[in-house]
């Protein structure tokens, strides 16, 4: 009779200019859904039905071995062509609504997990910058998306990307504010390349969706052992190869909601956390933690799950007093096996 | 030009939302400027007299004010806690009483004089992380583009009037009704003048009570509110016709204290057939629920008015479309105006600057970017909905009460009648009334 409801409806901001926000209920359910469909595996024809797709992200984050000066081997450990497909997406970082949306509110749960889980193993707690005096390796920070929430959060970072555009959109955007510009460092350069100069200096690494990208992954693995100082933390978050992450993180991602770029991914260098695990322990890391990670598209937001059929988190602590292999040591059977998949279905 | 002040936050305030973002935890490492065009004001001691221009504080909002300590400045100051209200018709025997069963109180009269003096104390506890520039004004404001582009800044620039320039990752606009962040920031404001002045007053009694009750008549021209400062002291809160709005304010003060009493007592509104009507549905209430009716009691006479308290402000309404853009929030009245009648404009202020600082510590714990749309829409979609009904709930009384048309009147009589004789409804309109 009052119409109160229509008048209501009038003065709040239209529903369609509204942009996703994230909302924990919704997400639980649609969670709980995806759930039920990875249990009865017979995800094809409910996921159409239940309309959310859980959508693995990549960050599209660069190789992170480039083919200049290759740490100690004459080996390449780096795709040159992975250089080029993501150079023309260098400009686009920023935008929080953009290509990069995705990565943005991955944000929402991986720098929590990266801040509890350092918070837990500290003693002090500084009011208002939670990670200060941390030293954190940020590996291929690309524009600089993950490195400025923990330079925000007291960490002084060091972003390294082999890809010099990643690197001056970084630079740049960090300029403006002198916080960050103080905490913060960019450097275009491989973990190979810094290894020399940066014996075990760091207190943290983080290689967020970046290891599914990488020729070499052993190497990669050996050479954050290196830079990190004993009882280190590795921070790892990546895409696990199943035949879900092909469907949804190519098939659907790519291909049909164009979420992600094509040609970002090749799923055969997408690894499984039993692998990643293993290839960790065996060079001298304790894992510490592996959580499944689930894009709902609808609401643009992340949750954790139990399931690491998709994307996945990984926590690994570098052994205290252990003698860490060195960096010239061949690669191992199952590492070399793993890439000789790659090479088969490279170009 | 270089470029002074690199503030994390800035607030343009014109209100009482001074600074609470700045005693939270996760902020101790953010600084913040605060945007005062006033002088700075602080009391000691207050004055014997009491300003005629007078908030009722919820208990939500007195907690929020005892978070970060400002509540024990305003209680060290000044302050008449009430437990009970009384709401009734001048058309009708209609009436609905609020009242807290336990001894609590239902709210607080404060001042704003006090309430601003409080929080200017308080925020000198935080003076490493909040600087207040008195007596400036802002002359223009550059917005950043909504994604980073090459060369140009990424922040909020802010011009003042004395040539400073600040920029800021978040600027929130706290400055009022006619909130010139809102217009600069070009975000739609839905206003309508309502046909109503307040006129306000420093009133005195005729004798001391307890005088712990507020009181609001609502006569066919608009409702008069008496709110209790002290055992013999009332403030006034009148919303009637601009025309007579200016009558009031110019009669002698003997003429003026009658036209209120007259304004509580008179029953010349009342017409037969409502009352008949009225109280055979009230013995009917009454049948169904023996005990039901609170009691009705009569309000204190008024003996006169302070000297020189009386003044008048136009009313209106008015609702942001948008409460946040890129890098802007607003809050209290720059977000939204409501009408005195509910007494819930200062505790709507209180609740958005509380549900924003929530979204903003956490943002801060995640190491965001504080100016970041995706948790101000958090912000604005938790306190759209929670003042919109309100809104609409005040709007829809203002309209209601303003008629002697019988049909509403008898409509507004039983619904208040059924409210007050049926707990659990008095319950939540009490919620409403009260934030």
């Amino acid at each position: 009779m009052w119409g109160g409801g229509e008048a209501a409806r009038a003065l709040i901001r239209t529903v369609g200019r509204r942009r996703a926000v994230g909302d924990n209920h919704a997400d639980l359910s649609l969670q709980a859904g995806l759930r039920g469909t990875l249990q009865n595996r017979n995800w094809k024809i409910q996921l159409k039905a239940c309309s959310t797709l859980p959508v693995p992200l990549s960050e599209m984050r660069s190789s992170m071995l480039t083919v200049k000066r290759p740490f100690s081997t004459s080996r390449s450990s780096v795709d040159p062509k992975e250089i080029k497909k993501f150079q023309f997406l260098a400009q686009k970082w920023w935008d929080e609504e953009g290509e990069y949306s995705a990565l943005h509110s991955m944000n929402d749960i991986r720098v929590p997990f990266i801040r509890d889980t350092l918070l837990n193993m500290s003693s002090n707690y500084h009011l208002g910058s939670p990670l200060s005096g941390v030293k954190i390796l940020d590996v291929g920070c690309g524009g600089g998306l993950l490195s400025e929430p923990l330079g925000r959060l007291g960490a002084s970072v060091t972003g390294i990307d082999p890809l010099e555009d990643n690197i001056r959109t970084a630079d740049q955007h960090k300029s403006f504010d002198p916080v960050l510009a103080q905490r913060i460092q960019y450097k275009s350069s491989s973990l190979e390349e810094i290894v020399e100069e940066s014996m075990e200096t760091f207190d943290v690494i983080v290689a967020s969706e970046v290891v599914e990208h990488v020729a070499d992954l052993e190497m990669f693995i050996k050479c954050c052992s290196q830079v990190l100082k004993p009882e280190g933390s590795l921070f790892i978050t990546t895409i696990n190869r199943t035949q879900l992450s092909y469907v949804l993180g190519i098939v659907v991602a790519e291909k049909i909601l164009g979420i992600v770029p094509e040609g970002t991914h090749e799923w055969e260098k997408f690894v499984p956390p039993e692998d990643l695990e293993h290839l960790l322990e065996s060079n001298g890391f304790s894992v510490k933690t592996v959580n499944g990670m689930l894009y709902n598209p609808l609401w643009g937001s992340w949750s954790w799950t139990e399931s690491t059929s998709i994307n996945y988190a990984m926590h690994a602590v570098k052994s205290g007093a252990q003698g860490q292999s060195s960096p010239t040591d061949a690669p191992s059977e199952m590492e070399s096996k793993h890439h000789s998949a790659t090479a088969g279905t490279a170009v | 030009s270089a470029y002074k002040d690199k503030g994390n936050i800035n607030v343009v305030s014109k209100d009482m939302y001074l600074l609470i973002l700045g005693h939270d935890v996760h902020f101790h490492d953010k600084k913040i400027a605060l945007l005062e065009a006033g002088p700075r004001k602080e009391y000691n001691h207050v004055p014997d007299t009491y300003s005629n221009r007078v908030s009722s504080i919820s208990p939500g909002s007195a907690t929020l004010l005892s978070s970060f300590g400002a509540w024990d400045h305003v209680c060290s100051l000044r302050l008449k806690p009430f437990q009970r209200m009384q709401v009734w018709d001048a058309c009708s025997e209609a009436m609905i009483v609020f009242e807290k069963d336990d001894l609590d109180d239902m709210g607080y009269i404060v001042e704003n004089d006090v309430i601003m003096s409080a929080l200017t104390k308080q925020l000198d506890a935080v003076a490493d992380r909040v600087e207040v520039f008195y007596g400036s004004r802002a002359v223009g404001y550059t917005w950043p583009l909504p994604s980073h582009s090459c060369g140009t800044s990424p922040w909020v620039q802010i011009e003042l009037a004395d040539g400073r320039r600040l920029q800021t990752k978040l600027l929130i606009g706290a400055d009022g009704h006619n909130s010139v962040v809102r217009k600069e920031a070009e975000i739609k404001n839905i206003e309508h003048q309502y046909d109503q002045s307040a006129v306000v007053a420093t009133l005195h009694l005729s004798e001391a009570t307890n005088n712990n009750v507020a009181w609001q008549r609502f006569l066919p021209t608009g409702p008069i509110a008496l709110l209790p400062l002290s055992d013999t002291a009332s403030s006034l809160v009148w919303s009637t016709s601009h025309e007579h709005a200016s009558e009031l304010l110019t009669m002698d003060e003997e003429s003026f204290v009658d036209s209120i009493n007259s304004a509580f007592w008179s029953n010349v509104n009342h017409s037969d057939f409502i009352d008949t009507a009225g109280a055979m549905f009230r013995s009917a209430l009454s049948f169904l629920r023996p005990s039901g009716s609170a009691v009705r009691q009569l309000p204190p006479s008024v003996a006169k008015v302070d000297p020189g308290s009386r003044a008048m402000f136009p009313l209106g309404m008015g609702h942001a479309t948008e409460y946040v853009q890129h890098r802007v929030a607003l809050i209290g009245d720059a977000a939204h105006r409501v009408h005195p009648l509910a007494g819930q404009g200062v505790n709507l202020g209180f609740g958005d600057i509380a549900c924003l600082a929530h979204h903003l510590s956490a943002a801060a714990f995640n190491g965001n970017d504080l100016g970041s749309l995706k948790h101000l829409l958090k912000f604005e979609t938790e306190r759209q909905r929670h003042n919109v009904s309100l809104i609409a709930a005040i709007d829809l009384l203002k309209r209601l009460y303003s008629t002697k048309l019988a049909p509403l009147v008898l409509l507004r009589t039983w619904g208040l009648q059924a409210t007050n004789a049926l707990p659990p409804v008095k319950v939540r309109t009490s919620l409403l009334c009260r934030l």
